[in-house]
């Protein structure tokens, strides 16, 4: 049975994030969530860094110091390949996740 | 990877966290830049950036965590914390460890001693296969039985000859004391040692009496009396005025068979004439040699045993007068077989036992030293668990700080452990005998000495466990003392500080009855008396005297000594009683003609004399008359023997005076012209033994001591003594010592046990101290408020007192009888090396109770003065 929690939602957000927009600090993350999905879901910052360490001790994303287009150190998240399977798996979880919970709903 | 960046991690934390700060630093610059970006005031933008990124503090804490997740750093964070928490309390801190290191440190050195002598196998190679071989219950046999043994024996690839002698070795110059072994030709082959120079002998070489003559170099007696020489192989030196050739040096470590002897060289034993001035390898009644075999492959010990046996009984049937009675068996080799091994054995272990019970003792300390403090922090602990701190987080802490104290202690302990082992390495027991025990430690002892500090470590840790796992918060914060308050009837604490008295008590009453032996040994008679006496002991054979030139020499050195100013008298003796060396001979009644040894009416100690012994050495003469000069080879051969020999042979004094007896050959009947008092002759805790003493001039021997008796302090007599005999000939080797110091010998199993004992039980009675001294003081500090009450009430003194610290002195008194009585019990095994080690003894008992009391006292003095002290007024006011 796969792994259906929504707390590794974060995970998923953070991880699609970083496939879609490619390298990307924790502030565009934050935005990028924001924005794509109609402000409907907000990142807090105190959840998102230790997420972001987290992922990042487990190979799934690498980091690098970088400068912004403002010329602001920044430090850059981008998905490792292993990531990149890892994604792959938390939206096949998500989707059955959202169809079981949809399944659920259902019934009557 | 992920691991070494980790570990990585934990050197580079500083940077780290910088990192993680300018990370998050950068995020909130970000969000203000957007901020002005949209048109808000530089105030308002910086202010909406840190209101949106919420905690920075708890943030950072919590992706520091999430990059060591693994734990090492936690662990190290938990380190720091425990070592932050030990600091504060340097007292609990320093007692801690301090308790720890001292019983590890004596748990280390007993057990290093225990390996040493016990537990490893002789340093040579297949030691395991290595068995002394004895006859009769003793590790002596003779050379004929040893050349029987080596040809019909099918159970030993060899068996090895060897055994202690002296002799002089002379390398340009006079002629020096040493200590060798002689030994079998085929020796170093048993052993399985290659030289480190040169050649060993070997069963090739040996074509009988006198044909190898040649000697091989111990490795220290080459560094210090050669040199070091690589040139030395072939050089002729002399051994007792006999040309013999070095053949070769052992290699550093090898000291051949036995434990405790270091010798200088080893000399083939057929060569026994030069070295001794007599050949008896013929003579089979001749037992003074030890043997030492290598079992075949695959032959166990029982196996052996029964081959022994039948070769036994071929002697027994072919030389019934020397072998009547012969058994052999395998015994561990090292320590004289089991002559010095049966007791040393049985002392070590019971010195591991006591060491065992001192660490037990530590660790009761300890416990209550933890649990004691685990109660004073209840409350913080309760506030920790009130604010969300998980029970397994707070015990992860205590057994970090357990862990602490135990690697500190244990350090220090093997630190000190190491540093008294090697003073002990070095030690030299004996002045007159190369006596010592290399006992260095090795790996063993150290990971032994670890595994004890880290076990009694975590031990201890765990004892409050329950307490905390028990406590529950709100009770705690509400009352202050919950965990303690409870009048429990056996607290876990007590129990321990019983165990704890108990074990010194059994302490003291051991090194108590031990050291009542000693002096009473000290006090005992010993049928001569060595205070105020000089011995000049020499072997003239070193110096080239034999034959009658030898008797002559013997009359000029005690005529020369008895010159002496000061010299109150003086006699020669062959063997000194109590010394290291002596002779026993089995005594036959006149007439007979069956002289196996079964027949024998008695088993006698044997002593040649001059005139002016017994005055010299102050044997009281009981009856009958002293032997005169005039008692040479051509008169009768007269005996004195002691009242033992006289009541056991003869039935009483008067009438073994002018009896006859015949020793083990027959060759002469002994008329017996006195009796003398009875003495100790081997050790102190025999029992009265029959002796004989026959003039040397009937018995000659090149091998004596001068007894000169002084009316004047030995010490300034010495020299005069040493320079007149010097005069005689300058190229005799001797020594020169007071009779007390040679004593040391007969006296250092007792000594050694006393001051082991005495100094464990100095150890114990400390920890008992301080565990007492902690009980009490932490039960007066926490009813401080109560006794300020009973005070304030008008409580007497003695209820005071009694209120604080009757609890402690009930386990006091406990723990004292029930290690009195364990102690009696133990003390028991003392009796084979403490004289009259009696347990029962009335002294020892009141000395142990009061030894108790006393400690009982110092260790509740300042608590009960604190207690007494407790002030109402201002107790009240506190709080």
């Amino acid at each position: 049975m796969p792994k259906n929690d929504l707390q590794g939602s974060l995970d998923l957000l953070v991880l699609k994030t970083l496939a879609q927009r490619g390298r990307l600090h924790g502030y565009g993350i934050v935005l990028h969530i924001q924005r794509a999905s109609d402000d409907l879901l907000q990142v807090e910052e105190g959840s998102l860094y230790p997420a972001l360490h987290r992922m990042e001790q487990t190979r799934w994303i690498s980091s690098e110091w970088a400068l912004t287009d403002t010329n602001r150190k920044a430090k850059y998240y981008k998905l490792t390949a292993e990531g990149r399977r890892q994604l792959q798996q938390a939206e096949e979880n998500f989707d059955q996740l959202v169809r079981g919970i949809r399944a659920m709903l259902r019934y009557a | 990877m992920p691991i070494v960046n980790r570990i990585a991690n934990l050197f580079r934390r500083s940077r780290v966290d910088g990192e993680i700060s300018a990370e998050l630093e950068s995020h909130i610059a970000l969000r203000i830049e957007d901020n002005l970006a949209a048109g808000m005031s530089p105030d308002e933008a910086r202010r909406d950036a840190l209101v949106r990124f919420g905690n920075r503090t708890a943030t950072r804490e919590n992706v520091s965590a999430a990059d060591s997740a693994l734990g090492l750093d936690r662990f190290w964070f938990d380190l720091r914390h425990a070592t932050r928490q030990l600091i504060k309390s340097p007292g609990f801190a320093f007692t801690a460890i301090v308790t720890l290191a001292v019983a590890i440190a004596a748990n280390a050195v007993v057990f290093s001693v225990l390996n040493v002598l016990v537990l490893r196998p002789l340093n040579l190679p297949g030691a395991d296969r290595l068995f002394s071989i004895e006859n009769s219950g003793e590790p002596f046999n003779s050379y004929p039985d040893f050349r029987d043994l080596l040809a019909r024996n099918k159970a030993f690839d060899s068996i090895a000859l060897y055994y202690i002698e002296t002799a002089g070795l002379d390398s340009g110059g006079n002629p020096q004391q040493a200590y060798i072994y002689e030994a079998s030709s085929n020796y170093f082959d048993v052993l399985g040692v290659r030289p480190y120079l040169g050649r060993f002998f070997h069963s090739s070489d040996d074509h009988g009496k006198d044909s190898i003559p040649y000697i091989v170099l111990a490795y220290p007696y080459w560094r210090t009396h050669f040199h070091g020489d690589e040139n030395i192989i072939g050089r002729t030196v002399g051994m007792n005025r006999h040309q013999v050739t070095i053949l070769g040096v052992a290699p550093p470590q090898f000291r051949g068979a036995e434990l405790m002897y270091q010798p200088d060289f080893w000399v083939p034993v057929v060569d026994e004439a030069q070295v001794e001035g007599q050949y008896t390898l013929d003579d089979r009644g001749q037992q003074n040699a030890m043997l030492i075999g290598r079992l075949k492959p695959g032959v166990t010990v029982a196996q052996a045993t029964g081959d022994l046996k039948s070769v036994a009984a071929y002697l027994k049937k072919t030389y019934p007068t020397n072998d009547d009675a012969t058994v052999f068996s395998l015994v561990h080799p090292g320590l004289m077989g089991n002559m010095l091994g049966g007791p040393v054995r049985a002392f070590v272990a019971g010195l591991m036992l006591l060491a065992g019970l001192i660490l037990l003792a530590a660790c009761a300390n300890l416990g209550s030293l933890f649990a004691a403090r685990a109660a004073d922090r209840s409350r913080e602990i309760a506030l920790r668990m009130a604010l969300g701190s998980t029970r397994r987080r707070i015990l992860r802490q205590l057994l970090t700080e357990a862990l602490l104290v135990a690697s500190a202690g244990g350090a220090a302990g093997i630190a000190a452990s190491v540093f008294l082992l090697h003073a002990l390495s070095a030690w030299q027991p004996l002045p007159q005998f190369p006596v010592n025990v290399p006992v260095n430690p090795d790996t063993r002892t150290y990971v032994v000495a670890a595994l004890l500090a880290i076990v009694s470590g975590l031990l201890c840790g765990l004892a409050p466990v329950r307490q905390i796992l028990r406590a529950a918060p709100w009770e705690v914060v509400k009352t202050g003392t919950a965990i303690a308050g409870r009048a429990k009837r056996f607290a876990l604490r007590d129990v321990l500080l019983v165990i704890q008295v108990a074990v010194c008590a059994v302490l003291l009453t051991s090194s108590l009855v031990a050291v009542r032996g000693l002096t009473r040994s000290l006090n005992a008679s010993f049928g001569f008396r060595p205070q105020d006496a000089l011995l000049l002991t020499q072997d003239l054979n070193m110096a080239g005297y034999s034959g009658d030139r030898a008797v002559a020499m013997q009359r000029r050195m005690l005529d020369a000594a008895q010159a002496v100013p000061g010299v109150a008298a003086a006699g020669l003796i062959d063997d000194i009683p109590l010394g290291l060396g002596w002779s026993q001979t089995a005594v036959f009644k006149s007439g007979t003609s069956d002289f196996r040894d079964s027949n024998a009416t008695a088993i006698s100690m044997a002593y040649g004399i001059s005139p002016g012994y017994l005055k010299a050495a102050g044997t009281t003469l009981l009856a009958g008359r002293d032997i005169a000069w005039s008692d040479d080879r051509n008169s009768p051969a007269i005996v004195l023997v002691n009242r033992a020999f006289a009541r056991k042979f003869f039935g009483s004094v008067s009438q073994a005076i002018g009896a006859h007896f015949l020793h083990d050959k027959g060759h002469d009947n002994f008329l017996v012209v006195g009796v003398v008092e009875d003495g100790k002759y081997v050790t102190l805790t025999e029992d009265p033994r029959p002796a004989y003493f026959r003039p040397l001039l009937q018995s000659p021997t090149t091998s004596t001591a001068v007894v000169a008796r002084t009316s004047a302090e030995p010490q300034a007599v010495a020299t005069a003594l040493h320079d007149s005999v010097r005069a005689l000939d300058a190229s005799l080797p001797f020594t020169l010592m007071t009779w007390d110091q040679e004593q040391s010998s007969a006296l250092f199993a007792a000594r050694a046990a006393t001051v082991a004992l005495g100094v464990l039980g100095l150890l114990g009675a400390m920890l008992a101290i301080t565990g007492i001294f902690g009980m009490a003081s932490y039960s007066v500090s926490k009813r401080l408020k109560e006794m300020g009450i009973r005070i304030a009430l008008g409580a007497g003194k003695t209820q005071v007192l009694g209120a604080a610290l009757g609890r402690a002195f009930r386990l006091l008194a406990f723990g004292s009888v029930a290690g009195i009585l364990l102690g009696l019990a133990a003390t028991r095994v003392l009796s084979f090396i403490v004289y009259q080690a009696s347990p029962s003894d009335p002294v020892v008992l009141a000395g142990t109770i009061l030894a108790m009391m006393t400690l009982g006292l110092v260790a509740t003095w300042a608590p009960a003065h604190r207690a007494l002290l407790a002030d109402p007024s201002r107790l009240m006011r506190e709080e």
